[in-house]
């Protein structure tokens, strides 16, 4: 890849937490990303919608790092992630150099993916733990902190398998905040829990958004609560961005028209 | 002579032999463990040569007679100066056989762990290893011991054949204890119900409580 194009780093006056520039995922002869170009700034919630198959999930695991991308750079709080510097030029970022970048990064899970064999206490304090070497009585003091901001202290020695699908899920919140990532990742958190147990976990993604400092990219399908709660919204549509903008606007007066399809086809379906 | 006063002439016999077949079985396991891990997980290595090295094991161990290992290991290494004692090459063919089937248990046992595990862990910044011992392997576990307890009774009996390099176990002195006395059905019928409690008595349990000690300590089922 020539890399000429993309900057060592990013610097100046505001850099993004984020950044997607030119970005191109491949699965054989399917393009799930087009060049894709995305900016996130510290401490903003953007809300990603779009149809099944848009590429929505690529990009949070992308930016995640649980896959390789074929063409551009994704850079996090102005430094490369899915590259680094190497005399002057920017290479294939080594395993080491994305796990230090991952740290940064906490994400969430459709299906949660607790580890089944801990409890839930044992789930959050596992990376603090072996990653970040805390001594278990500070991951313990700091996982059981982030049981309570989810509202499931009293359930910390459960195992996954006897919480319900809301419980489940706010652990992984909690798992992933133990890392204390500047960035969350939620993709289609709500997606596998009955309707009426989604409120609990979207109640705890507003506290975080209104009570932490975090940058938070939300892959979700509840139009009401991406309105609400986002500063941003981006529809995607064919592994690009068709259109973006304030939750007012692209709710009401889309611009686009596979927006407005999108939109008035989900809207209807509610 | 009545069965009874056959078992208690031979019974000193039998019980050596059985002592000999439980030693070989346990370092038999012992060795098929070590094997096993070793294999399974080179085999699964995305480093080709390491890979390789892990499906040939596999594949020479698996695709041929364990009685022809046995004899290569006991009469044909000493001629490239590797001399073992019978015991030693007993126990050493049988782990090194049965540890081959044990590599693909184990394989099998990592690869049906959902790969959103490793994703998770991965999330979380977790190096490979860390993610293997601490949230993969332990999941892996639970879900190869039931096969890894048909192994063993298989590895069992398996060690049968060690008398055929002289080893005094369970098989060879029922063979010499029916050459001194010509009662087959009573030589032969001893053994196979002396195997068959070991089997059913000492290793299916064995597992069995394995597996309910480490569900509870996981906590799945
Ligand atoms: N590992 C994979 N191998 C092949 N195709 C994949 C893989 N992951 C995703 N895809 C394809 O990429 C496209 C985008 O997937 P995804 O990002 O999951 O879409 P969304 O989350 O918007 O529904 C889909 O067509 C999907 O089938
Ligand atoms: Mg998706």
């Amino acid at each position: 890849m020539s890399n000429e194009s993309f900057p060592l780093k990013l610097e100046g006056g505001d850099v993004p937490m984020v950044r997607f520039d030119r970005v191109t995922k491949q699965y054989g002869d399917l393009t799930v990303l087009d060049s894709l170009d995305l900016d996130v700034k510290a401490n903003e919630m953007v809300a990603i919608i779009g149809p099944s198959g848009s590429g929505k999930t690529t990009v949070l695991r992308m930016l995640m790092g649980l896959e390789l991308i074929d063409e551009g750079v994704i850079y996090v709080d102005g430094q490369p992630m899915t590259h680094m510097e190497k005399n002057g030029r920017l290479v294939r970022a080594g395993q080491k150099y994305l796990r230090r970048m991952r740290s940064s990064i906490g994400m969430v899970f459709q299906q949660f993916n607790l580890f089944p064999h801990m409890t839930a206490l044992q789930n959050c304090m596992e990376a603090p733990v072996q990653v970040l070497g805390l001594s278990r009585k500070e991951a313990r003091e700091r996982s059981l902190e982030l049981l309570k901001l989810v509202g499931l202290d009293d359930k910390m020695d459960q195992y996954p398998a006897r919480l319900s699908g809301g419980q489940q899920q706010r652990v992984a919140i909690a798992r992933a905040l133990a890392m204390r990532p500047k960035i969350m990742l939620f993709d289609e958190v709500t997606s596998a829990l009955d309707p009426e147990i989604v409120g609990e976990v979207t109640q705890v993604i507003r506290k975080l958004h209104d009570e932490h400092s975090l940058t938070m990219l939300m892959v979700t399908h509840q139009m009401g609560f991406a309105r609400d709660i986002s500063d941003r919204v981006c529809f995607f549509y064919e592994g690009k961005i068709a259109e973006q903008g304030s939750p007012e606007q692209l709710f009401d007066n889309p611009r686009n028209e596979r927006t407005a399809m999108f939109l008035s086809a989900v809207l209807e379906a509610d | 002579m009545s069965y009874l006063e056959f078992l208690y002439k031979y019974a000193p016999s039998f019980l050596n032999g059985a002592v000999v077949t439980l030693e070989q079985t346990a370092l038999g396991t012992l060795l098929a463990v070590i094997v096993a891990l070793i294999m399974g997980f080179m085999k699964m290595s995305s480093f080709i040569p390491v890979r390789w090295v892990g499906i040939v094991y596999i594949e020479i161990f698996r695709g041929t007679s364990l009685l022809v290992q046995m004899y290569w290991i006991f009469f044909v290494l000493p001629l490239f100066g590797i001399t073992l004692g019978k015991f030693e090459a007993g126990f050493l063919a049988v782990g090194l056989n049965l540890g081959a089937y044990g590599a693909e248990l184990v394989r099998g046992g990592v690869q049906s762990v959902p790969r959103s595990q490793y994703e998770a862990a991965t999330a979380l910044g977790m190096h490979p290893f860390t993610r293997m011992r601490r949230v993969i392997f332990p999941q892996a576990l639970l879900n190869m011991l039931p096969p890894w307890g048909n192994l063993l009774i298989e590895l069992l009996k398996a060690t049968a054949l060690v008398a055929l390099i002289s080893v005094a176990d369970l098989m060879f002195v029922s063979k010499q204890i029916n050459m001194s006395t010509f009662l087959s059905a009573q030589a032969f019928g001893t053994a196979l119900i002396i195997y068959y409690i070991i089997a059913r008595g000492i290793i299916t349990p064995g597992m069995r409580g394995l597996e309910c000690k480490l569900a509870k300590k996981l906590s799945i089922g």
